[in-house]
C-alpha cells in the first residue's frame, strides 16, 4: 500500500514514521503530479494558509480532484484545509468533508492541551495545538471521535479528519484506522 | 491528564508547536503591515520586533523586548503564530511576553543581554521558548534549561549567510561524532561540551537534538534558504533579508513580498534546482548586507549567550 503524505510544510515526518512503522510505503508529495501513483493521501499538521499558497491555484485543484477518489486523512491543518466551510478567517476548502470549521478555536498557544477523549467507543489521548474545532456537521458526516461534547475525529465516506494530532501520541489506532479505510475502501 | 501542569506535557506541546513550524519560514516584522505581506506570502509565523537586527547594529544604542502594544496589534492582524523576543536573561520580559500570550518567546542574542552569567529558567513557563546556539554544547545548555527548538545564530542582521552555515555545520558535525562514540567515552564529551550527560546520551543514541532545530542569521536570498535547508536545518528564520533593503531603509512592499514567497517555495522545495532557478529569477535583488569578514568580534551580536 502506497501513502502519500503531504509534505509542502508541517509535521510530515511525524506522519511517515506512524505509517512506515504499520507497514506502509510512504511516499513524500511535493509536486501535483505525486498524486498519481499512490493510494491514499495525510495532509499533516502545519499552517493551513501556508498549504494553499504554496499548492497553488494548479496544485489545489489537483488535489480536489484527489481528495473526490481516493481516501484521504487530514490532522489539524490538514482538517482545515479538507473542509467546506473555513471561518477565522475565512479561507477556501477542498470540500471533501461537509463540516465548518473555526481555526485557531481553543485560543493561543498557551491554550494548547493533551486531554483524553474518545475513539470508536475507547480511551484516546488527543493532543491540541493551538487546535480547530468542527462547528457544524454535514448529514454524510460520521463523528468517529470526541473530546468532552466537541466532534474531534470525523468520516465521510472515504475521507477522515481529525483536530488534534494523533501523529504526536504513540498511540497508533487512528493511522490504523485510516490504513484499514484504504485497504478496505469506502463502505 | 486534562491539564497542562505536568512538565513533560508541557514540554511535548511546546514542541509540538515547532514540529508545525517545520519547513517553513519564520519572517521578522516591525509592524502588522509587514505581518500582513509576510502571512500572504506563506510565512508559517512572524517575529514581532520594534527593529530588525540590521537596524538595531546600524542605530546601536540598547535594544530591548518589543512594545506590548506593537505585538498585539500583529497579533489581531494574523492567524498564524507570533513570536517575540526577551532579552537573555530577562525573565521579566519574559513573564509579559507569556501574559500579552505570544505563542514562542525567542530568548535573543539579537537584543542587548540582560544577564553576564544566567540564562531565562524557561521550565518555569507555559510558553515555549527558542535561543540561538553557535554549537552542540550551547544548544544543549539552553535545551537543558528548558528550550523547545534551537536556531543557529549565524550572524544576524547582515544577510551573509557564511556563519549560519558554520554554525549549522558545526552542531551537526559534532552530533555525527556522537554517534560513534562508546559510552565511557561520551561522558568525556559531556564535559567537554559543558553539556549534561543525559541531553549527550540521546543526541548520541538519536543522532539529532531532542528539539527541532531551525537556522537564522544571515538568509537573505532562496538559494540561503535551500543551502541551509541542505546542510541539516528543518526550517528557517529570515530577518533583515524580506525587508530591508539595506541596514537602514525598507524595501517596497511589493518586492518584499515578492522576496517573501521566493524564500517560502525555495524552503519547501529546497532539493529542487528548477524552482529554485524559477523563484530566483523572479527576483530583482537581495538585501545589500554587510559582510561578517569586516566586523570585529567585539561587534557580533554571536558572541552573546553563555
Amino acid at each position: 500500500m502506497k501513502i502519500g503524505v503531504l509534505a509542502l510544510q508541517g509535521d510530515f515526518d511525524a506522519h511517515r514514521k506512524r505509517l512506515e512503522e504499520l507497514g506502509a510505503e510512504v511516499v513524500l508529495v511535493k509536486k501535483p503530479e505525486q498524486l498519481d501513483g499512490i493510494d491514499g493521501l495525510v495532509i499533516p499538521g502545519g499552517e493551513s494558509g501556508t498549504f494553499l499558497n504554496l499548492l497553488g491555484d494548479a496544485g489545489f485543484e489537483k488535489l480536489k480532484q484527489f481528495v473526490r477518489v481516493k481516501p484521504t486523512f487530514g490532522t489539524c491543518a490538514g482538517a482545515i484545509l479538507l473542509a467546506t466551510e473555513v471561518e477565522n478567517p475565512k479561507q477556501v476548502g477542498l470540500g471533501a468533508l461537509d463540516i465548518r470549521i473555526r481555526r485557531n478555536a481553543y485560543g493561543r498557544q498557551i491554550d494548547s492541551s493533551i486531554r483524553e477523549g474518545s475513539f470508536s467507543g475507547s480511551p484516546l489521548e488527543m493532543v491540541f495545538i493551538r487546535a480547530p474545532k468542527i462547528e457544524r456537521l454535514g448529514p454524510g458526516v460520521e463523528v468517529i471521535g470526541t473530546e468532552g461534547k466537541d466532534p474531534v475525529a470525523v468520516r465521510q465516506g472515504k475521507v477522515m479528519a481529525a483536530t488534534f494530532h494523533p501523529e504526536l501520541s504513540t498511540d497508533s489506532r487512528v493511522h490504523r484506522a485510516f490504513l484499514e479505510l484504504v485497504s478496505n475502501g469506502t463502505r | 491528564m486534562s491539564q497542562n501542569n505536568g512538565s513533560s506535557t508541557s514540554l511535548r506541546l511546546k514542541i509540538g508547536l515547532a514540529e508545525m513550524l517545520k519547513g517553513g519560514v519564520i519572517m521578522d516584522v516591525t509592524d502588522y503591515k509587514q505581518a500582513e505581506i509576510a502571512e500572504k506570502a506563506g510565512a508559517v509565523a512572524v517575529m514581532a520586533l520594534e527593529r530588525v537586527p540590521a537596524q538595531i547594529r546600524a542605530e546601536g544604542g540598547v535594544a530591548r523586548m518589543a512594545s506590548p502594544k506593537k505585538i498585539r496589534e500583529i497579533m489581531k492582524a494574523v492567524s498564524i503564530p507570533v513570536m517575540a523576543k526577551c532579552r537573555i536573561g530577562h525573565f521579566a520580559e519574559a513573564q509579559i511576553l507569556q501574559e500579552l500570550g505570544v505563542d514562542y518567546i525567542d530568548e535573543s542574542e539579537v537584543l542587548t543581554p540582560a544577564d553576564e552569567a544566567h540564562h531565562v529558567d524557561k521550565h518555569q513557563f507555559k510558553t515555549p521558548f527558542v535561543c540561538g546556539a553557535r554549537n552542540l554544547g550551547e544548544a544543549l545548555r539552553r535545551i537543558a534549561e528548558g528550550a523547545a527548538m534551537i536556531r543557529t545564530k549565524g550572524e544576524a542582521g547582515t544577510g551573509d549567510v557564511v556563519h549560519a552555515v558554520k554554525h549549522m555545520r558545526q552542531i551537526v558535525q559534532e552530533m555525527k561524532i556522537l554517534t560513534v562514540l562508546s559510552e565511557e567515552e561520551l561522558y568525556a564529551k559531556a564535559k567537554e561540551h559543558q553539556a549534561p550527560y543525559e541531553l549527550v546520551r540521546m543526541v548520541a543514541k538519536a543522532g539529532k537534538l531532542p528539539v527541532p532545530n531551525f537556522s537564522a542569521g544571515g538568509i537573505a536570498t532562496p538559494a540561503d534558504a535551500s543551502l541551509v535547508m541542505q546542510l541539516g536545518a528543518e526550517s528557517v528564520f529570515v530577518g533583515s533579508g524580506i525587508f530591508m533593503k539595506n541596514s537602514t531603509e525598507f524595501a517596497d512592499p511589493e518586492e518584499a513580498e515578492k522576496r517573501a514567497r521566493a524564500i517560502v517555495k525555495a524552503t519547501t522545495h529546497y532539493l529542487d534546482a528548477k524552482v529554485l532557478l524559477e523563484v530566483s529569477e523572479d527576483l530583482a535583488g537581495a538585501m545589500k548586507g554587510l559582510a561578517i569578514s569586516g566586523i570585529d568580534e567585539a561587534h557580533m551580536l554571536q558572541t552573546r549567550g553563555w
